[in-house]
């Protein structure tokens, strides 16, 4: 088990893609969340996961707890906004009668859980029952009006024409369904991040049984830490299974070393944030959540 | 893990509980204190519905158990024919206090006497609940107009909010509890860390609100729209409108429960990523 003080709690860390050609069509990355918890749920170690599907308004996520292969599918790409994960987490054991629940979120989302499971407060049934959690790598996200600002004036592309969003290389990329490709510095999009996400203290979902993201692994290829024991049965069993190809993360470029540094360029600068509500008024603080 | 190991070892291991040399020499000698160190605790009902103990009695085995090795029940009305309020090591505490009703002025203020640690149990007990709707003026005492919950009476050390509470958050209260009463120092230790937050909530206030989302996280730049408050509302007066929390405030009855749940409220590294040894360690100690 290595403890690092940027990178959490792992087992091991290692590059992977899904070997699901269906999956990989639509991806973000590697497939791995999406590859992960069809697996999972063909599998029977989970009944159920919640994902994040499109809402009503193009490129607005929603919540759904998914129970089949196909609904899981309807899950992939990224949504650069705000999709409240864990507001189905308990109805998922309530009406939809799961008894292990599956859950992907960014980090926040996985420590909504994690507290749920130690303080459960009105939660019952929730400690229990959570069977998997699938954690993605996240720096900040965006309320809808701010991808609608970013997607519609910075890179002025029409939302409902979009075919993919994805933030690399410094930049916010906007690809078009008709082969289009519009990006604006990421410095541009600095002012619509979600206020909440400036307290945030975790970049690669320190307490998902799995984590994973794009960062640190080649394109069509996500960095992946296996974190628990929970985290570490099943992705044995999947990788056994021959659901994903895998690189140590040592051989592949640009490597653990990108993702470490913009690890602690994120904990240290909202680290600095925190401290800096503590005196934030005259004689007055704003709120510490973690004091 | 080491945290885990340790714990079990001074548990006594997994299936091998350090109670069972003492068990075996109770058939013997029929002693009337069967299982050395238990705690005392008791089930203090004030105006409350009893959910909060049906809930207590809801961890099932976990409780049979709790009751076997850990904790002796030496006062609930409802369970036991024990009359007066005894001492106690904890007091779960369920109900807000009518303050017309002399009797239950008194007990709340023997409690505090009688017990070592004041468990408000439940959201009666910590925030009022929907007794805060109270206004009196129904028969046959058309004069209890007025409740407050237990915090505004007495000094409380631990919150279990919730309307109803988890089971799984008061049993794990009592282990804790029991850990921080009766374990060794490294115990005691985890114990009180994993106490703090809710001993804090003891300490913060005695009113719960969809309101406490607006003040104290939303208003303080604080929410990241993770929608957990939706899902820990009993009355499902939480939605979600761009990601943020909408409340129907004249559906919320005040239970304080998204407050609690938020992950904004409190978040103790110092616990939540032990989740895993602590989990374990929790269903170790019950099997």
């Amino acid at each position: 088990m290595i403890e690092d003080p940027y990178l959490g709690k792992y087992m091991t860390c290692i590059s992977a893609r899904s070997t699901d050609k269906e999956i990989l069509q639509k991806a973000q990355d590697g497939g791995i969340a999406t590859t992960l918890m069809t697996f999972a749920l063909e599998q029977g170690i989970i009944d159920g996961t919640i994902v994040a599907v499109e809402g009503d308004r193009p490129w607005e996520p929603k919540p759904f707890v998914a129970m089949s292969r196909e609904d899981i599918l309807k899950a992939r790409g990224t949504k650069y906004s705000i999709s409240p994960q864990i507001s189905w987490l308990k109805e998922a054991t309530r009406s939809f009668g799961l008894d292990k629940v599956g859950v992907t979120g960014v980090c926040c989302q996985m420590q909504a859980v994690r507290k749920a499971q130690l303080y459960p407060i009105n939660m019952r049934d929730v400690p229990g029952k959570v069977a998997l959690t699938v954690g993605l790598f996240c720096m900040e996200n965006f309320p809808y009006k701010s991808m609608q600002t970013i997607v519609e004036d910075h890179a002025n592309q029409n939302l409902s024409s979009v075919k993919k969003m994805e933030i690399g290389k410094g930049k916010f990329w906007v690809y078009t369904e008709r082969g289009n490709v519009s990006t604006l510095p990421l410095k541009a999009t600095h002012k619509y991040e979600q206020p909440g996400c400036h307290v945030c203290l975790d970049y690669v979902s320190n307490l998902a049984d799995i984590s994973t993201g794009s960062v640190g692994s080649p394109d069509g290829w996500s960095t992946v830490f296996i974190r628990t024991k929970k985290g570490n049965e099943v992705w044995s069993k999947a990788v056994a299974a021959g659901m994903f190809e895998t690189k140590p993360i040592e051989d592949v470029k640009p490597g653990l070393e990108l993702v470490m540094k913009l690890s602690k360029e994120k904990i240290d600068k909202n680290r600095k944030t925190v401290e800096e509500r503590k005196t934030f008024g005259v004689n007055k603080a704003l709120r510490d959540p973690y004091a | 893990m080491e945290l885990l190991n340790s714990i079990k070892k001074t548990m006594g291991g997994e299936s091998k509980p350090p109670q069972v040399a003492t068990e075996k020499k109770v058939e013997a000698t029929k002693e009337t204190k069967p299982v050395a160190n238990k705690i005392k605790l008791g089930h203090v009902h004030m105006s409350g519905c009893t959910g909060c103990l049906v809930s207590v009695a809801d961890n099932y085995l976990g409780f049979i158990k709790i009751l076997d090795d850990y904790a002796d029940l030496v006062y609930s009305l409802t369970l036991a024919d024990v009359r007066h309020i005894p001492e106690m090591d904890v007091a779960l505490v369920e109900g807000s206090v009518c303050i017309q009703d002399h009797e239950s002025v008194e007990d709340i203020k023997e409690t505090r006497k009688k017990a070592k640690v004041v468990v408000a149990l439940g959201s009666c007990a910590s925030y009022g609940n929907i007794t805060r709707f109270c206004r009196g003026g129904q028969h046959n005492q058309p004069q209890h107009e007025s409740f407050l919950p237990i915090g505004d009476l007495i000094d409380v050390d631990v919150y279990i909010p919730g309307c109803p509470p988890s089971p799984e958050l008061i049993r794990n209260v009592t282990v804790m509890a029991y850990l921080l009463l009766q374990g060794n120092e490294e115990q005691k230790a985890l114990a009180g860390r994993y106490l703090k937050p809710l001993m804090d909530l003891a300490k913060r206030s005695t009113t719960g609100c969809f309101c406490d989302l607006m003040n104290d996280v939303i208003n303080q730049g604080l929410c990241i729209g993770c929608g957990t408050c939706a899902a820990s509302c009993p009355v499902r007066a939480i939605t979600h409108e761009f990601g943020k929390p909408q409340g129907q405030r004249d559906l919320c009855i005040k239970c304080g429960s998204c407050y609690g749940a938020c992950p904004r409220s409190f978040f103790n590294f110092d616990v939540i990523p032990e989740f895993e040894a602590i989990s374990e360690m929790i269903a170790g100690v019950l099997k």
